[in-house]
């Protein structure tokens, strides 16, 4: 069964999930993993929204963070004073997904400029609730299309803290979350496992050689002791991606 | 009990002037575009606008000229991408420059609670390892005096008027929200003014049948405005879907900064009020947004003589 390479980050990141009880969704890819998971692999997560949302169980695929069928039949709705005090800083958010325009090589993630921050090239939206779901989170997943533009020696701005200097320099910080874990995209999947904790490849997708990969990344990557291929997506997954969680296909 | 009605034209001419800080708030959901609108046609300027996530109003008033920094978290399009027309103003100084002052959502939260509660700043678990406090000097780090350790810190937020959009209030202000609350109460309780637009006006028994609903009292109310579909393009819980095409829509026509002036002088400085932007968007459009009704279970307070 023929499937794209935005599916491929679907189901990667969704069997990603497997054992997790909360997990902080984001719109767009994310948002159709985390419901992908739940009704796979992780039949009890419970899916968080930084709108201010516990528990939703959307009915459509929402355009925005703040769609109203995330509210309708959601266990609780609250203030973002508790949403991000209670819920997020609380320490109940087991898994967070986030992504950027940058990263680096220690997870370290730029959403806010390209170029310099007085006068930028590109002026992008800035860190939203990131920057403290990515401290405070138990730990992350980051998803986004692997490039040679994203995927920098240097990041132009450090929104949201990854391993920052790798090793324990997060701890030594007083983080409370262990930071990112995987990081999905479309050709291939890493963690973050080793003890500097550099961001190592771990599996490529099916038809993607490692070599590939390693032209796509921007420092020199380093593989891991046993790089595997990602198994393909199964048709069960397919069809709950296409026919119930994005049946217009805006995200394939 | 004190009737508060004014019109938006009234509350705006009164509550909203020249330099001020205004905050429209509602995250998403509840996003008082009628309010803005209203600025932009009585031509404010110099403005400092405060808002989580400036979203498309913030957008089309600084398309229109009316601010001079804005104060917020989070700059895009839901859903979509880019604000093009803060965009056009950081990168291009188009149509006139913009100061920036940047937070993280839970920053500009804490803002408003140390506003709103009188303390001197708010400490949360975030910045550490971020860029955000070397370009934001007001994002501080201090010693915890209990432990020793560093704690990011934010000081407390005022704004000069805060303008919430909600589904219903009487005529005092006491005023009901539900579905996405944001932080529409800890910015009413930060501002020094509040104008309170609504869906509907309804009697205070219909208020006091739900106590647990109120989020805002009447008693730190100026105005109360009846602004039916007052926040479309964005929504009103129950009400009305938010107008997803219309922020498609806006995405291509904030492209080009000569558009954005046709699309404010046709469907902002064209029309006298938000009841003239209704009829122009026309019946058929405002019924598509209706949603199948999904009512809660009711709840029983108990009568206690």
């Amino acid at each position: 069964m023929s499937y794209t390479a935005a599916e491929m980050m679907i189901v990667a990141a969704a069997r990603a999930l497997a054992g997790a009880r909360t997990v902080f969704v984001g719109v767009g890819l994310p948002n159709i993993a985390c419901n992908l998971a739940r009704r796979t692999i992780a039949p009890d997560l419970e899916l968080i929204y930084e709108a201010g949302v516990y528990g939703a169980r959307p009915a459509r695929l929402p355009l925005s963070i703040g769609d109203p069928t995330l509210v309708t039949g959601a266990t609780a709705v609250m203030s973002q004073a508790d949403l991000f005090g209670l819920y997020l800083q609380g320490g109940l958010v087991d898994v967070a997904l986030l992504g950027g325009a940058q990263i680096d090589r220690f997870g370290n993630l730029n959403t806010t400029v390209i170029g310099d921050y007085a006068h930028p090239k590109v002026r992008l939206p800035g860190s939203g609730g990131a920057c403290e779901i990515a401290a405070n989170a138990r730990r992350t997943f980051i998803i986004m299309r692997l490039t040679r533009r994203a995927f920098v020696e240097r990041l132009d701005f450090i929104t949201s803290p990854g391993h920052l200097d790798g090793g324990d320099s997060r701890q030594r910080l007083g983080l409370p979350g262990a930071g990112p874990d995987l990081v999905v995209t479309d050709m291939a999947l890493f963690d973050f496992a080793s003890p500097d904790r550099e961001m190592q490849l771990i599996a490529a997708h099916p038809g993607v050689t490692i070599e590939q990969v390693r032209e796509a990344v921007g420092w020199n990557l380093r593989l891991a002791d046993h790089v595997t291929e990602t198994p393909p997506p199964t048709p069960d997954e397919l069809r709950v991606v296409r026919e119930e969680l994005d049946p217009e296909g805006i995200y394939r | 009990m004190t009737d508060k009605r004014l019109s938006m034209r009234d509350a705006i001419a009164r509550y909203v002037q020249d330099g001020m800080s205004v905050a429209i708030e509602g995250f998403t959901a509840c996003i008082c575009f009628a309010a803005g609108h209203e600025i932009i046609r009585q031509r404010r300027r110099n403005l400092t606008l405060i808002r989580m996530t400036p979203d498309l109003i913030y957008d089309q008033m600084i398309a229109a000229g009316v601010a001079r920094r804005l104060i917020f978290s989070y700059l895009g399009n839901p859903g979509v991408g880019s604000l093009n027309a803060i965009r056009r103003a950081v990168e291009q100084g188009i149509p006139q420059p913009l100061e920036l002052e940047e937070y993280s959502h839970y920053g500009m939260v804490g803002r408003y609670i140390a506003g709103a509660s009188r303390l001197p700043f708010f400490p949360l678990r975030s910045y550490a390892g971020s860029d955000m406090p070397r370009v934001n000097p007001l994002i501080r780090t201090v010693e915890d005096p209990y432990s020793g350790a560093p704690i990011a810190v934010v000081p407390p937020l005022n704004p000069d008027v805060a303008i919430i959009h909600a589904q219903r209030a009487d005529v005092s202000g006491n005023t009901q929200l539900w579905g996405l609350i944001g932080s529409q109460k800890e910015v009413a309780f930060a501002a020094r003014r509040r104008i309170v637009v609504v869906e509907e006006i309804v009697d205070e028994a219909v208020i006091r049948s739900d106590p647990n609903r109120t989020i805002i009292p009447g008693l730190i109310v100026d105005a109360v405005v009846h602004e039916p579909f007052g926040a479309h393009p964005s929504y009103a819980q129950g009400y009305y879907d938010r107008d997803n095409q219309f922020y498609l829509e806006w995405d291509r026509i904030s492209r080009d900064h000569q558009q954005v002036v046709a699309w404010l002088e046709e469907w902002v400085y064209g029309v006298p009020d938000r009841a003239a932007y209704l009829e122009k968007l026309g019946a058929e459009r405002l019924a598509r947004l209706k949603p199948a009704p999904a009512p809660a279970a009711p709840v029983d307070y108990g009568a206690y003589q």
